[in-house]
């Protein structure tokens, strides 16, 4: 074992790619804003592209109606949030906070209600066969799509933010949003959670087992369809979830959300390697790194940075930087 | 009554029909052997009893009752384990959670465990390394050991000695013998030497067509018909 891996291999990358933006920046506030900023929305991108990959990994099935998960789960925490309007302004922190819990958890089980549905109607009849299944979730994303714009309108939906989340606090010269860093802290929570679930469960261990070799795991007594479902639904809550903390983060939302994610979503889950948390998260973290550091030093270089970025991936480690399957 | 028996099994994979007449019996304990060239049939014989290929028409009767219809998984947990050609291990897994995996409770049996230790010292002393890590026959040790980490009836195993060291390979016979003490096995194996110092009853599959069973012992005997229906292409040493 060489001296980059044992002190975390392709792990370092993000922290590579922050050591050639503070150089090329310069200024360290600018640097410390945009890498907190960095942060965050790779958290928000591991959670919308988590539950993909380990649908990916373990289901190989090519769901690009995702990203329906995600619209969903920002319009329904948007709407909770207007609903608890008087909470959100309140100087009690407590109230606050409860709109918020709402919010999210309202997302959650919308998502994971919606993901039960995906699942039986739309993904169950065209498992093992790619080519109808990204016909199908092309078509459900844009259903998904009108369904919102009946719902919601065609206008920018304003998304109203908890008092307590509002705000700067300056470190060390820099002004770092306080929903950036929640954002941020939240989305290591889930992560802790997933680890551990996929870790330290029997649960885990049929999904990591089932990401691997599915048939295996039937020949030794499970019925992996259940897992499947459970997984989806995992998957698209989450999926909710990053839905619901990116439209606090943008502050305006529409229609088109999902299908805006959905690129940035795969180009995420392709970089970390399928059916991998640990890969997703890399591949999220990296990938905001980047959007923001170019976004800053060469602002039309923005979204192509990222596909760069896929390519140059794609060409050293084709199956991504921590794939699942070795 | 036979443990497991084969009627008239024909199964088709895509529009070639790979089985066409399959029936032979499995009697309860010791070494079953199916033996056959490449591409006769063997490996579909096995995935179609494990219901991972659907056998259609024919039967599948395990202690008489028709498991043909059932899905994988109920196989596996009427007593039915299946050690496939390519393992099927997790590589990304322990050796400890490949194994426990397979238990029914999600805990070790001790003594269990102790024995298949005793068996494949090899897992003991890497039971914390990823699966991935481990060599050829390693992997084959630890996916049999996944086969008998809970009381099984009867074990699927297909070619388990393809690719490993002579030495390994004897240490796997004096495992299966051990393990065919308390379990029986359906060994599908090329390697007839290895097939013939296990085997107490055996059938020759050719062309998806079952075209002698008898007794292992009859058959090393006559090389004549080990030469019609074996020819050049099993491994004699």
């Amino acid at each position: 074992m060489n001296i980059v891996e044992r002190f975390g291999g392709v792990f370092l990358l993000p922290v590579a790619i922050a050591i050639i933006a503070f150089v090329l920046i310069g200024a360290p506030s600018s640097w410390l804003t945009l890498t907190v900023a960095g942060l965050a929305m790779g958290m928000m991108l591991f959670l919308m592209a988590s539950g993909l990959s380990l649908v990916f990994g373990l289901m190989d099935v090519l769901n690009f109606g995702h990203s329906a998960f995600v619209s969903f789960g920002a319009f329904v925490a948007a709407s909770v949030l207007a609903y608890f309007g008087g909470w959100l302004g309140s100087d009690s922190i407590f109230l606050n906070i409860m709109a918020l819990v709402f919010a999210i958890a309202a997302a959650i089980v919308f998502g994971a209600a919606l993901g039960w549905f995906f699942e039986r109607v739309i993904v169950k009849p065209v498992y093992s066969d790619h080519l109808r299944q990204i016909l199908i979730t092309m078509g459900a994303l844009i259903v998904a799509e009108q369904l919102i714009l009946a719902t919601w309108g065609g206008t920018p939906t304003n998304v109203l933010r908890p008092a307590f989340l509002e705000g700067t606090i300056i470190v060390g010269g820099s002004s770092l949003e306080v929903y950036r860093l929640f954002a941020f802290i939240v989305g290591a929570v889930v992560y802790a959670g997933l680890y551990l679930l996929l870790n330290r469960t029997r649960m885990g261990l049929l999904i990591r087992a089932g990401v691997e070799n599915r048939e295996m795991v039937e020949a030794l007594g499970f019925k992996i369809d259940r897992l499947f479902i459970g997984v989806f639904m995992l998957g698209s809550a989450l999926a909710a979830m990053g839905g619901a903390m990116w439209a606090g983060y943008e502050t305006l939302i529409t229609p088109a959300l999902g299908a805006e994610m959905m690129v940035i979503v795969f180009i995420v889950v392709i970089i970390g390697g399928l059916g991998s948390i640990q890969g997703t998260l890399l591949g999220a973290i990296m990938v905001a790194l980047m959007q923001n550091y170019v976004g800053f030093l060469a602002p039309k270089l923005a979204l192509a940075s990222n596909m760069l970025l896929m390519m140059a991936i794609l060409l050293w480690r084709p199956y991504g930087l921590a794939p699942a399957v070795k | 009554m036979s443990l497991l028996s084969l009627r008239q099994m024909k199964t088709d994979i895509g529009q070639y029909s790979v089985l066409h007449d399959v029936t032979f019996d499995v009697p309860e304990g010791g070494v079953f052997v199916l033996l056959g060239r490449n591409g006769a049939g063997k490996t579909t014989t096995l995935r179609s009893i494990m219901g991972l290929w659907q056998p259609s028409p024919g039967s599948v009767l395990f202690r008489g009752e028709d498991i043909t219809a059932l899905h994988t998984a109920q196989i596996a947990r009427k007593g039915i384990a299946y050690v496939p050609e390519n393992m099927g291990i997790f590589g990304t897994l322990t050796v400890d959670e490949n194994l426990v995996l397979a238990t029914a409770s999600g805990r070790f049996d001790p003594a269990r465990l102790k024995r298949i230790h005793a068996l494949f010292p090899a897992l003991e002393k890497f039971r914390d390394k990823q699966a991935w890590s481990l060599s050829g026959g390693q992997k084959q040790m630890l996916s049999v050991a996944r086969a008998i980490i809970e009381p099984r009836d009867l074990i699927l195993i297909d070619e388990p000695t393809k690719g490993l060291a002579p030495s390994i390979i004897s240490a796997m016979g004096e495992a299966f013998r051990e393990i065919s003490e308390t379990t029986t096995i359906l060994l599908v194996e090329q390697n007839f030497s290895f097939a013939k110092s296990l085997g107490r009853d055996m059938a020759v599959i050719d062309d998806g067509q079952v075209v002698h069973t008898g007794s292992m012992a009859d058959f090393a005997a006559d090389t004549a018909l080990q030469d019609r229906l074996l020819s050049l292409s099993m491994e004699t040493s």
